[in-house]
């Protein structure tokens, strides 16, 4: 697939998506900021290298520790499913809600469940899937996907949101933040009590102790794991971590790259179906190990890293492309830095090959990533695997020509000195005028120097 | 005897602003310091190393590790082709032990032109004269790979007749990118413009940088919009008397 140059464009073009995109980041930039300052957190790059520690040590151990949190699971009564496909996990549940007789079910934010088309492959059957976290209950109504991974709605302003409620819930338009929430509240109250099934993502898996690990800020996760007759927790398998104190460094980390809080409004840890002793709780529980593609990943010693993410989105948020080009412009539901890393190793490099080079590689994602992740470096490998497919493919020969020439010049000093008083090297040379038609489109172009520093500094030693 | 620095000028100012090249020598020269400059240098084979270009990238660090086998210090005006030698040439050579010990004993004889000055030389006033209002742009690679922050502002600061202004976004990307800035031509030009924005905002006339190829990025937003600002590498804010 090609770079989606005719959206792009429209992104940047359009003022007010802008004006969204900027606002939104803008202030999840500055609010992280204040909480992992020297002052606010004096031990954040321990904690940041202690989490790339622990996520490394648990990426190399994966099936060992897979092993000991299914027992442990197992052990409170909840049943792990391995499913190797989304299309599996989407089996599992249709195939559960009919043995049950369940029509309807409730979820609350999950990444992986937008990863697998959860929702579509339910509804293809059927069994409708209620979307309860207030930016994904708007994106649901208003048929889109999520814009970021934290703030799936970031891109829509209150203006939006008014005219999406008033077409899809027959409500008067209503701007006022608290009113619409009101609104959306009323809804999905109601189908928490009706859904037969409460569906979960999760943001750590405890080994040693068999937990689900969820953050939020809304009580809507805690509400569809606890209130449905079933909850089922659809989660990659990179989510698990060895020990419930590892939670210690991820905690702390998660919700200050996120949204710039020392901690979400609710933590919940959810350890199987509700025991006898206990007023709430589902009666069932089942956790979905999903693998879909994770298990290529691991293959790769240098780029298997890019399974320590923990979600957070402070890569898209300080991402200067991301802020540009938007959420709905990269090919999958993970957008910015993290997206272009895990995209061509989920799909294949041949699948979005533009994707690895839509970065300047400023180096803004890893500066900020909670878990170290080298997001850079890996675009360089990236990018090196897509030249080395084109290679094989026999396309993109005029490039590859035009490097190939270049690193001829580069490295023919009397060549390279002729050409002098031609301009920069730096331009693929040739053809001349694409790329510099490209550098011209937006700014001006330099002028050429009369005589090159080889010149002058020759030219004072003969004087 | 003076001390002798070797010069790697980079392609970038070579070609394009040979005058950055001449400023750093005139700096260095009135430190007392007596400038080398290996005449077969070309480039540090950035371009394509950023493009996925490896084994072309290979052949000219191969090169360059030639060209200044015998220099102890190695100037360099521009952070980011200082971070590719001194941090991606051991990339490229991962897979072969002689090279990688070759360009592991290079990168500590890499000095970005301000931090050779602050640490090296052990001067932040060179006795310059720049009258105007000035802003820094950090550019990406010096910062977040060389870690370099400090020492543009400190020699900056010193600069008789010069106010340094900080932009909110110094930190932020310029756009360049290399060859993004024509793959992504349109990103890569509102990124610039976002940049613009923010240097308009101190009232700065000038922005300084330590690389050029961000200055020839905001140089060509700033005249393509007819803005009265002007765009200076470090080297010829402190050659200035």
């Amino acid at each position: 697939m090609k770079a989606p140059d005719s959206a792009i464009h429209q992104a940047i073009d359009d003022p007010r998506l802008q004006l969204a995109i900027y606002t939104a980041t803008g202030r999840l930039i500055d609010h992280r900021a204040a909480v992992v300052s020297r002052e606010a957190l004096p031990d954040y790059q321990a904690l940041r290298d202690q989490a790339n520690a622990i996520k490394r040590h648990t990426i190399e151990n994966l099936d060992r520790y897979l092993e000991q949190l299914e027992s442990n699971v197992t052990a409170h009564g909840g049943h792990v499913v391995y499913c190797r496909t989304g299309a599996e996990a989407a089996d599992f549940v249709l195939d559960l809600a009919k043995k049950r007789g369940v029509h309807m079910l409730v979820k609350s934010k999950s990444m992986t469940s937008e990863e697998i088309d959860f929702n579509e492959r339910l509804e293809a059957h059927h069994l409708e899937a209620v979307e309860t976290d207030l930016g994904e209950y708007i994106l649901q109504l208003a048929h889109q996907r999520p814009y970021h991974i934290v703030a799936p709605a970031l891109h829509l302003t209150r203006y939006d949101v008014a005219e999406v409620f008033t077409k899809e819930l027959g409500v008067p338009n209503e701007v006022v933040i608290e009113k619409q929430t009101k609104t959306a509240r009323g809804v999905l109250r109601r189908k928490f009590l009706e859904a037969g099934i409460g569906v979960s993502g999760a943001n750590f898996l405890i080994a040693d102790s068999g937990a689900v690990v969820i953050v939020e800020n809304e009580g809507n996760a805690r509400l569809s794991t606890s209130a449905p007759k079933i909850h089922i927790a659809i989660a990659g398998i990179e989510k698990v971590i060895p020990r419930a104190k590892d939670l210690a460094v991820f905690l702390n980390l998660l919700g200050r790259s996120a949204t710039g809080q020392p901690l979400t409004v609710y933590t919940s840890f959810l350890s199987g179906p509700r025991r006898e002793t206990e007023i709430d709780g589902p009666d069932e529980f089942y956790l979905l190990l999903l693998d879909n593609g994770r298990s290529k990943l691991l293959a790769d010693p240098e780029k298997r890293q890019s399974l320590y993410c923990i979600r957070c989105g402070a890569c898209l948020n300080h991402c200067p492309v991301y802020r540009k080009i938007g959420g709905h412009n990269y090919p999958w539901v993970y957008s910015g830095p993290i997206g272009a890393i895990i995209t061509p190793q989920f799909h294949g490099v041949s699948s979005d090959t533009w994707l690895p080079f839509a970065s300047s590689l400023c180096g803004a994602c890893a500066e900020v990533c909670p878990v170290k992740i080298e997001i850079p470096k890996i675009l360089l490998k990236l990018r090196e695997e897509v030249t080395e497919v084109k290679r094989r493919e026999g396309s993109g020969g005029l490039e590859r020509f035009a490097f190939q020439l270049f690193a001829w010049i580069a490295t023919h000093p009397r060549l390279y000195l002729s050409l002098a008083g031609l301009g920069s090297l730096f331009f693929p040379l040739v053809p001349k005028i694409g790329p510099l038609k490209k550098w011209a489109s937006q700014r001006s172009l330099p002028e050429p120097a009369k005589q090159s520093f080889h010149e002058w500094f020759a030219q004072r030693r003969r004087s | 005897m003076s001390t002798r620095v070797s010069l790697f000028v980079t392609c970038v100012i070579d070609q394009i602003f040979p005058q950055v090249g001449i400023a750093v020598t005139q700096v260095l020269e009135r430190l007392g310091y007596q400038v080398d400059f290996p005449p077969a240098q070309t480039c540090c084979g950035q371009p394509a190393f950023n493009t996925g270009y490896t084994e072309e990238a290979r052949k000219i660090a191969c090169y360059f590790l030639d060209v200044f086998r015998d220099s102890e210090i190695i100037i360099v005006p521009s952070g980011s082709c200082g971070s590719m030698i001194a941090h991606h040439f051991e990339d490229l050579f991962e897979h072969d032990p002689k090279l990688l010990t070759e360009a592991r004993s290079l990168a500590p004889r890499i000095w970005e032109f301000s931090r050779f000055l602050t640490e090296f030389a052990r001067v932040d006033d060179v006795g310059a004269r720049f009258d105007g209002i000035v802003t820094y742009h950090d550019s990406c690679h010096a910062l977040r790979e060389l870690r370099i922050r400090d020492a543009p502002r400190r020699l900056l600061s010193q600069v008789r007749g010069l106010t340094l202004r900080e932009m909110s976004a110094a930190e932020e990307c310029c756009g360049f990118g290399g060859t993004f800035s024509v793959k992504f031509a349109e990103v890569s030009g509102a990124m610039g413009r976002t940049k613009i924005d923010s240097i308009q905002k101190t009232g700065a006339s000038t922005v300084v940088s330590i690389d050029s190829s961000c200055l020839m990025q905001l140089q060509g937003v700033i005249d393509r919009a007819g803005l009265p600002i002007k765009t200076m590498h470090l080297a010829e804010v402190l050659a200035s008397q």
